[in-house]
């Protein structure tokens, strides 16, 4: 039988760091410093290729682009039709404008919120380097994203952002309410930001790898016990910045073996340092058809 | 009762919580002003006037005339706000966060491509093992 609703075909998790974004733009990414960067996306690029999804939900913080400190919310779903880059200060990404996906917005939205998650629906909102640098290392430089894209901006800029335990239920959540949605769409789930890193202060570029590959092995293996790490943690161990990775448990959290389906596949893993001042962590995982 | 702040024992490090962000609150609006390219050219026209029409300290407004970030936080500043200020003046990101630390820009860049500062000694102040010696 043909399948009629949306489904969670795959998660995609990686950094988002902003000079990434320039690399990219000036076309530096054949440079020494970004060359081991980029080749961990290689493969990411051509499965990308071949496994468009329809939709992507993607996870990121803006970073006082979109919101300022009159509005912070903690969890904000972009049901717009269109989405512009951002110019965060050095003026506008010469990347494509983000086509959102109205109908299934609207309808996570009002599913989740009906299950306690009290999202902010924003219908106009420009998109950071948070979203639009995962794109890109994805997707590369095309004309027009291959795909529809649904902004989901979790804030991680005035503490506490929300518990990793929460991110991870709403995940759970989300994947009920894309299931439910009656429309045979191949969605997938992306959850950006971290690894470790620290922007300020004099502990200023602090990188954990031990923490950074526990945590994709966790996330792999074991999501729900990850789920309950406090954010001292996090703060601590990665940097006041590393809190970011709270938002891969909204992606993990949304994949069939947390709710008693399959494990997913681990189809790519990578790991580097440094992309500026930060450690790049990506994975791609998929659920079994 | 005062927010519980777990995390004052972390070494080099200010978490912007509720309590820095309402210090703050003009400074990093005055910083989210300069997401727009004619606010940018009037702030590099003329810093001190542009600062002046907002009702920040004057200890906020030295701490910007001065590019001094380390004292920009304390006074509740916020890096993605403040990072305006340095895309204003056309410094990266690593620019910006390397100049908090004390060290020159190449001795940062360095520590960055040797793999970053050491979580060893960095947890807990009074351990602390600053610029990575």
């Amino acid at each position: 039988m043909a399948r009629t609703n949306a489904r969670i075909t795959a998660s995609v998790y990686t950094s988002h760091v902003p000079a990434i974004g320039a690399a990219i733009d000036h076309g530096k990414t054949g440079e020494p410093y970004w060359q081991p960067v980029f080749k961990g996306y290689e493969f990411s690029k051509r499965w990308m290729k071949d496994n468009t999804p329809d939709v992507i939900l993607l996870v990121y913080n803006d970073h006082a682009s979109a919101f300022s400190l009159e509005l912070i919310p903690t969890f904000a779903i972009g049901c717009a039709a269109e989405f512009a880059p951002a110019d965060e200060g050095y003026g506008a990404r010469p990347v494509p404008q983000v086509i959102g996906h109205a109908e299934l917005a609207a309808h996570v939205a009002q599913s989740v919120i009906q299950e306690d998650f009290d999202l902010t629906i924003v219908n106009r909102m420009d998109v950071d380097h948070g979203l639009t640098v995962p794109l890109s290392l994805l997707c590369g430089q095309p004309q027009v994203w291959p795909c529809r894209v649904i902004p989901f901006a979790v804030n991680v800029v005035q503490y506490p952002p929300p518990s990793g335990r929460r991110c991870f239920m709403l995940g759970q959540a989300i994947r009920r309410a894309v299931e439910s949605y009656d429309e045979p769409l191949r969605v997938q789930v992306w959850g950006t930001g971290g690894m470790s890193h620290q922007l300020q202060g004099p502990r200023a570029g602090l990188i954990n790898r031990e923490f950074d590959n526990a945590f994709l092995d966790r996330l792999i293996a074991d999501p729900e016990r990850l789920s309950k790490m406090p954010h001292i943690d996090y703060v601590r161990e990665a940097g006041s910045e590393g809190i970011e990775l709270v938002m891969w448990l909204i992606a993990r959290g949304a994949m069939a073996d947390v709710a008693g389906g399959a494990k997913p596949t681990v189809v790519h893993r990578f790991y580097h340092v440094p992309a500026s001042n930060t450690a790049v962590g990506h994975l791609i995982l998929e659920n079994k058809p | 009762m005062a927010l519980a702040k777990p995390y004052l024992d972390i070494p080099g490090t200010t978490i912007f919580d509720a309590d820095q962000s309402r210090k703050g609150y003009h400074l990093n609006q005055f910083c989210m002003s300069l997401m727009k390219a004619g606010n940018r050219a009037r702030f590099k026209a003329d810093e001190r006037a542009y600062l002046d029409e907002w009702p920040m300290s004057e200890e906020q407004k030295q701490a910007v005339l001065a590019r001094d970030l380390n004292r920009c936080i304390a006074l509740g500043g916020n890096i993605y706000f403040l990072a305006k200020i340095g895309a204003t003046d056309g410094r990266s990101f690593q620019q910006m966060a390397g100049s908090m630390t004390g060290m020159s820009e190449q001795e940062y860049r360095d520590m960055m491509i040797k793999g970053g500062r050491p979580i060893e000694g960095n947890r807990f102040v009074g351990e602390q093992r600053m610029a990575g010696k």
